[in-house]
C-alpha cells in the first residue's frame, strides 16, 4: 500500500514538473529541437535541473543495500551499446522531432482534454506492441 | 529566443529529478515513463498497481496546474494527423526496442552514469533535431 501511494505522490511531482516547466507544451518541445530556427533553450533546462537534483540523490540512495519499500533496486544489468538500444533510440529520436511528445508528457496531456495526446498514446501503444512481437520472434 | 522560459524549466526539471529520486529511494524503480507505460500491459499485480498509480498521478499533476494556470496548456490546433500517427508509432516502436526515453536514458540514466543511457540520450537528441530540421528547414512544412 505504502508503494502505491509513493508511486502516486511521485507522479504528481513529476506531472507538476511536466506542466510547469512548459515540457507538456510540444511546440515548446519542437522549438528547443528547431536550434536553426527560433531556438527556444528551455528544454536543456529541465535536463539541468533534474540532473542536478538526480545526481546526486541517486549517488546517495545507492549507498544503501536496498530501497526503503522494497528488497532490491529494479535496474538493469545490461551495460552493451548493442543494436536495439541505439535502434531504438534512432526511431524514438524520429518520432520525438515528428510529434514534439515524448512518452511523458503524451500520457500527462490525456487528463488536459488533449485530442492529440489521446491519438498520440494509442500510436504509442501500438509501438510498444509491434517492438514486442519483434521480440518475441528472437 | 524570445520564448526562453529559463526559471519555470529549472524548478520543473527539479521537481521531475525529485519524483525520480522519491521512486528510486522509496521504491527501488526507475521513473522511466515509456517502461511504466509499457508495463501496464506487460506485468501483472503489484507490479503492475504502482505503474498504475504513478500514471494516475502524472495526468493528475498536470491536471493541478491546468486548474491554477489555464492559459499555461495551450493545446496544439492543427498539427498534421500523419506525423502524429506515424511519429507515435516511432516513439512507442523505439523506446521498447532502446529500453527508454526521454525520463528513463535521459534523467534516470545518466544520473546513474549509465553508458547505455548516455549513447541513448545522445542519439535521440541528434535523430530529434535532425528530423526537426528536415522537416521545417527542408521540407518546409509549417509545423
Amino acid at each position: 500500500m505504502m508503494k502505491l501511494i509513493l508511486a502516486l505522490i511521485a507522479g504528481t511531482v513529476f506531472g507538476l514538473g511536466l506542466a510547469i516547466s512548459q515540457m507538456i507544451n510540444p511546440d515548446k518541445v519542437l522549438g528547443f529541437l528547431d536550434v536553426s530556427g527560433n531556438w527556444d533553450p528551455s528544454l536543456a533546462l529541465v535536463m539541468t535541473g533534474a540532473l542536478a537534483v538526480a545526481t546526486p540523490c541517486f549517488r546517495w540512495v545507492r549507498r544503501h543495500d536496498k530501497p526503503v519499500l522494497d528488497d532490491r533496486f529494479h535496474i538493469t544489468v545490461k551495460t552493451a551499446l548493442d543494436k536495439p538500444l541505439l535502434t531504438g533510440a534512432a526511431l524514438f529520436g524520429i518520432g520525438w522531432g515528428m510529434t514534439g511528445f515524448c512518452p511523458g508528457p503524451a500520457f500527462a496531456s490525456i487528463a488536459l482534454g488533449n485530442q492529440e495526446a489521446v491519438i498520440m498514446v494509442i500510436c504509442i501503444y501500438l509501438g510498444f506492441w509491434a517492438a514486442g512481437l519483434l521480440n518475441k520472434d528472437k | 529566443m524570445q520564448n526562453f522560459t529559463p526559471v519555470t524549466a529549472l524548478i520543473g526539471g527539479a521537481l521531475i529529478g525529485l519524483s525520480a529520486f522519491l521512486l528510486f529511494w522509496f521504491n527501488g524503480r526507475i521513473a522511466g515513463i515509456s517502461s511504466i507505460m509499457s508495463g501496464l500491459y506487460t506485468t501483472q499485480g503489484s507490479n503492475r498497481h504502482w505503474r498504475m498509480a504513478f500514471l494516475a498521478g502524472l495526468m493528475l499533476g498536470a491536471f493541478i496546474w491546468q486548474g491554477f494556470h489555464p492559459e499555461a496548456v495551450a493545446v496544439r490546433q492543427n498539427y498534421p494527423l500523419p506525423l502524429i500517427l506515424i511519429g507515435g508509432f516511432l516513439v512507442g516502436f523505439g523506446t521498447r526496442l532502446g529500453s527508454g526515453c526521454t525520463s528513463g536514458h535521459g534523467i534516470c540514466g545518466i544520473a546513474l552514469f549509465s553508458p547505455r543511457s548516455i549513447a541513448a540520450t545522445l542519439t535521440f537528441m541528434a535523430c530529434g533535431l535532425l528530423t526537426v530540421y528536415l522537416i521545417r528547414h527542408i521540407f518546409l512544412i509549417a509545423v
